[in-house]
C-alpha cells in the first residue's frame, strides 16, 4: 500500500521492462526504498537510525561470515583460533575488531532508534505492528549478541554463559533440568559452545527476515514524523529517493566515522580485559559483567535481593529482567494518549527524559560491583523503570492536556520557516 | 484490560523492590585491602596514542629481558620466532635465534619416541613447563600466566604490568596482620589482594644490554612491558595507520554526502 500520489515505477530499458514482467524485483525495491515511497518531508536526524541499524546488521553478517571461515567452535581451540585470526589471517585483526565493535554500534543505533520511537510515539496506532516486530528484533539481537560473546571462549565468555543460562535454573522444579538440556552439560562446555556458534550464525538471518516484516508493516501506514500528525496530502511528503537516500547517505558517513574511530583507535574500550584470559571453569573472575548494552538489564536482575511472597529473590530478578523488555510489547496499549509526538505532550516529555536518565543510572549500576551505593541506586532506578511504564504512563496519558498542534505537516514546516525568517529579520 | 493488569504487575515489582531496599544494609563489608591498594602508574610508550610507532631498540631490549628473566617461569605461547622480524631482526637473525633453542618438543623420526630438536622460525617460543601440574609444582602451587596477551588481559593494561614489576616493597608498618604476606608471598600494592606469589623478578644490572643502556629495574620493566604490548597486539601500529586512512576517507565521504543532501533539499523546506 502507498499514498495515491506515489510515483509509479516505469522501466525504460527493455531489459528492465522484461525483468519487470518476469520478476518485478526492481519494482519492489523502488516502492520500498526508492522514488515510489512517499515519506513525510519533516523527518529529523533521529529518523536515520533505522537505515543505520540495517547497515550495522549488514556489516555484522559480512564480517561474521569471514570470521566463521577461520574460527573453530571447539572449546579446546576456540580461544587460540580467535588469536590466529588476530595475528595470522590477512586483515583478520580488522575483521575481528570490526565485528566486535560492530555489535556495539548496532546496539547504539538500535537504542537511539527505540528512544526515538518512545519520544515521538512511533509505537502508537496505526504502527503498533511495526513496534511489536521491533521488540522481537531487539530480543533476537540480545540473544545473538550474548551467544556471540561466548564464542571467543575467554573468561567473560564462559562466566557470562554460566550466569545467563543460570537464569533458567531459577525456574522452580524444571529449571535445573532445562538448564542442563540447553547447555548440553552441567556447565558451559564444548556442546554449549557448538550450539551457540550454530545459533549465532542462524539468528542474524532470522533478524534480517523480521526486519523485512518490520519494513513491510511500516509501509502500510507510512513513516511517522516529528509532529506525530499523519500525512494528509501530497505536499506533506517527498519521495524517499533522492531526498532520504541523500540524508541517510550523510548519516551513514557519520555512523562509519564513529565506527572507524572505535574499531581502529580504541578497539577494546567497550570490551572487558578478562576476555583475553582463556576460559577457566576453576577460576571465577572477581566481577562478572556483561557487555555494556546489557548493563541496565543486569542492574534490574541484581536489584531484587528479597524473597517476596513465595518467589525467591533470584527468580524475582529473572522475571523482572525479562518483564523489563516484555512490557515494551504492551506499550501501544499502556499509553492511551492520542497525541503521538512528545513535542506536544508537556507532562509526558518530562517523564521521558527522566526515563532516559534512569536507564543511564541503571547502566552505571550494572557496570559496577554489587556493593553500596550501587545496590540501592539500582533498586531505586528499577522502581522508576517499572513505575514509568506501568503506572505513570497510563495515568499521564489520561490527565495530560496536550499543547496546541498544527493542522498538518506542511503547516508545521512553514510555521517553523516563518519563525526562522522573522527571527533573521528582527 | 492491559492497563489495570499492568498497574498490578508494576505494584508487585515495586513492592518487591521496596522490601529489598528496606532489608539491604546500606554499608559495605569493610575491606581493609582497598586502603592499601594503589592505582597503576602511567607508563609512556612509543606505541601509545594516535600516532604510534614501535621503538624497535626498546622492543629488542624487552625481548632480552623476557628471554633471560621472565621465560624461566612464563610461557609466550602465541608468539612464533618468525614474528620477531617485526622487532627489526633480519631473516638470518631470526633463523639463528630460533636455532639457539634446542628444546622444541618433537618425536624421534626413527623410533617415534618423544624427543627435542632445535628451533625453526615457524616454531613458537617454548613453554618453560610441560604442563600446568609441572608449573604449579615448581611455583609453590601458583600458576605463572602465559604472557602473550597479558597487557590486554589485565585491567590497567601496560600501566598495570609496569607498576607490578616495579611495585615490590616492604609492607607498610600499619598493614593489618591478616593482610601481611604469608610464606612464599610478596607484598605489592598494585596487585589486587596485595600479596603476590611472584618474587620480585628484576634487580638492577640483572641483564646486560648490548646497546649500552643501563639496566635499572625501571628500565627493564619499561622495556619488557613495551615488548609485551607488542606480543599482545603485533598489528597495533598498522591498525592505527590504516584507521587514519579510513577516517580521512570517511571525512571526505561525509562532506560530499552532506553537500549532496543540502543540494537535493535546497528547493524543499523541511
Amino acid at each position: 500500500m502507498s499514498f495515491p500520489w506515489a510515483n509509479q515505477y516505469q522501466p525504460q530499458h527493455p531489459l528492465m521492462k522484461w525483468l519487470d514482467e518476469k520478476l518485478p524485483m526492481p519494482r519492489l525495491v523502488y516502492n520500498a526504498i526508492g522514488g515510489g515511497y512517499p515519506v513525510p518531508r519533516n523527518l529529523n536526524y533521529f529518523w536515520n537510525f533505522g537505515v543505520l541499524a540495517g547497515a550495522a546488521l549488514a556489516i555484522q553478517i559480512i564480517t561474521g561470515i569471514v570470521l566463521a571461515m577461520h574460527y573453530a567452535a571447539n572449546a579446546g581451540v576456540a580461544f587460540d583460533s580467535v588469536e590466529h585470526i588476530m595475528r595470522d589471517v590477512n586483515a583478520g585483526w580488522f575483521i575481528r575488531y570490526a565485528h566486535m565493535n560492530g555489535a556495539s554500534m548496532f546496539f547504539i543505533v538500535v537504542y537511539l532508534h527505540i528512544f526515538r520511537g518512545l519520544y515521538y510515539g512511533s509505537y502508537k496506532a496505526p504502527r503498533e505492528m511495526v513496534w511489536l516486530l521491533g521488540v522481537v528484533i531487539f530480543l533476537l539481537m540480545m540473544a545473538t549478541a550474548f551467544m556471540g560473546y561466548v564464542l571467543p571462549w575467554g573468561q567473560m565468555s564462559f562466566w557470562g554463559a554460566q550466569v545467563i543460562t543460570g537464569f533458567f535454573s531459577a525456574i522452580p522444579v524444571v529449571g535445573e533440568p532445562v538448564r542442563v538440556w540447553l547447555l548440553g552439560g552441567f556447565a558451559p562446555d564444548n556442546a554449549a559452545l557448538n550450539r551457540f556458534f550454530s545459533l549465532h550464525y542462524l539468528l542474524p538471518f532470522v533478524i534480517a527476515g523480521v526486519i523485512i516484516l518490520h519494513i513491510w508493516a511500516l509501509h502500510i501506514p507510512g513513516s511517522s514524523n516529528p509532529t506525530g500528525i499523519e500525512v494528509k496530502d501530497e505536499q506533506d511528503t517527498v519521495p524517499f529517493h533522492p531526498y532520504y537516500t541523500a540524508k541517510d547517505g550523510f548519516g551513514l558517513g557519520i555512523f562509519l566515522l564513529v565506527f572507524v574511530a572505535l574499531t581502529f583507535f580504541v578497539p577494546n574500550m567497550l570490551g572487558h580485559a578478562d576476555n583475553y584470559i582463556p576460559a577457566n571453569p576453576l577460576s571465577t573472575p572477581a566481577h562478572i559483567v556483561p557487555e555494556w548494552y546489557f548493563w541496565p538489564f543486569y542492574a534490574i536482575l541484581r536489584a531484587f535481593t528479597f524473597n517476596f511472597l513465595w518467589i525467591d529473590a533470584k527468580l524475582w530478578g529473572v522475571i523482572a529482567m525479562f518483564a523489563a523488555i516484555a512490557l515494551l510489547f504492551f506499550l501501544p496499549w499502556l499509553d492511551s494518549s492520542p497525541v503521538k509526538s512528545s513535542n506536544y505532550r508537556p507532562l509526558y516529555r518530562k517523564f521521558f527524559w527522566l526515563l532516559v536518565l534512569d536507564v543511564f543510572i541503571l547502566g552505571w549500576c550494572g557496570m559496577s560491583p554489587a556493593e553500596q551505593p550501587y545496590v540501592i541506586m539500582s533498586q531505586l532506578a528499577s522502581i522508576y523503570y517499572f513505575a514509568h511504564f506501568l503506572i505513570i504512563l497510563p495515568i499521564v496519558s489520561r490527565i495530560e492536556r496536550p499543547e496546541p498542534m498544527p493542522n498538518s505537516i506542511t503547516e508545521a514546516v512553514l510555521a517553523k520557516h516563518a519563525d526562522a525568517a522573522s527571527a533573521a529579520t528582527a | 484490560m492491559v492497563r489495570p493488569l499492568g498497574f498490578l504487575v508494576g505494584l508487585g515489582f515495586i513492592a518487591a523492590l521496596v522490601l529489598a531496599i528496606l532489608t539491604t544494609p546500606l554499608t559495605n563489608e569493610p575491606n581493609a585491602s582497598h586502603e592499601f591498594h594503589k592505582h597503576p602508574k602511567h607508563l609512556k610508550l612509543a606505541s601509545d596514542g594516535l600516532v604510534p610507532h614501535w621503538d624497535k631498540a626498546q622492543l629488542q631490549r624487552g625481548m632480552q629481558v623476557y628471554k633471560e628473566v621472565c621465560s624461566a617461569c612464563h610461557s609466550l605461547n602465541l608468539v612464533a620466532f618468525r614474528n620477531i622480524q617485526d622487532l627489526g631482526y633480519t631473516e638470518g637473525q631470526v633463523k639463528s635465534f630460533a636455532k639457539s633453542y634446542d628444546n622444541i618438543p618433537s618425536i624421534n623420526p626413527d623410533t617415534g619416541e618423544p624427543a627435542t630438536r632445535t628451533g625453526l622460525p615457524s616454531d613458537h617460543f617454548p613453554a618453560p613447563y610441560a604442563n600446568e601440574v609441572a608449573a604449579r609444582a615448581a611455583n609453590n602451587n601458583a600458576l605463572p600466566p602465559d604472557l602473550s596477551l597479558i597487557t590486554k588481559a589485565r585491567e590497567g593494561g601496560k600501566d598495570y604490568i609496569y607498576s607490578l614489576l616495579t611495585g615490590f616493597q616492604n609492607p607498610p608498618a600499619n598493614l593489618p596482620k591478616e593482610l601481611r604476606p604469608g610464606t612464599g608471598l610478596h607484598y605489592n600494592p598494585y596487585f589486587a589482594n596485595l600479596n603476590l606469589a611472584m618474587a620480585p623478578p628484576l634487580a638492577d644490572g640483572q641483564v646486560t644490554y648490548a646497546d649500552g643502556t643501563k639496566a635499572t629495574v625501571d628500565q627493564m620493566a619499561s622495556d619488557v612491558t613495551a615488548f609485551l604490548v607488542w606480543t599482545a597486539e603485533p598489528k597495533l601500529v598498522k591498525r592505527v595507520q590504516v584507521g587514519w586512512g579510513a577516517f580521512i576517507f570517511l571525512l571526505i565521504f561525509s562532506t560530499l554526502t552532506y553537500l549532496s543532501y543540502r543540494n537535493i533539499w535546497a528547493d524543499k523546506e523541511h
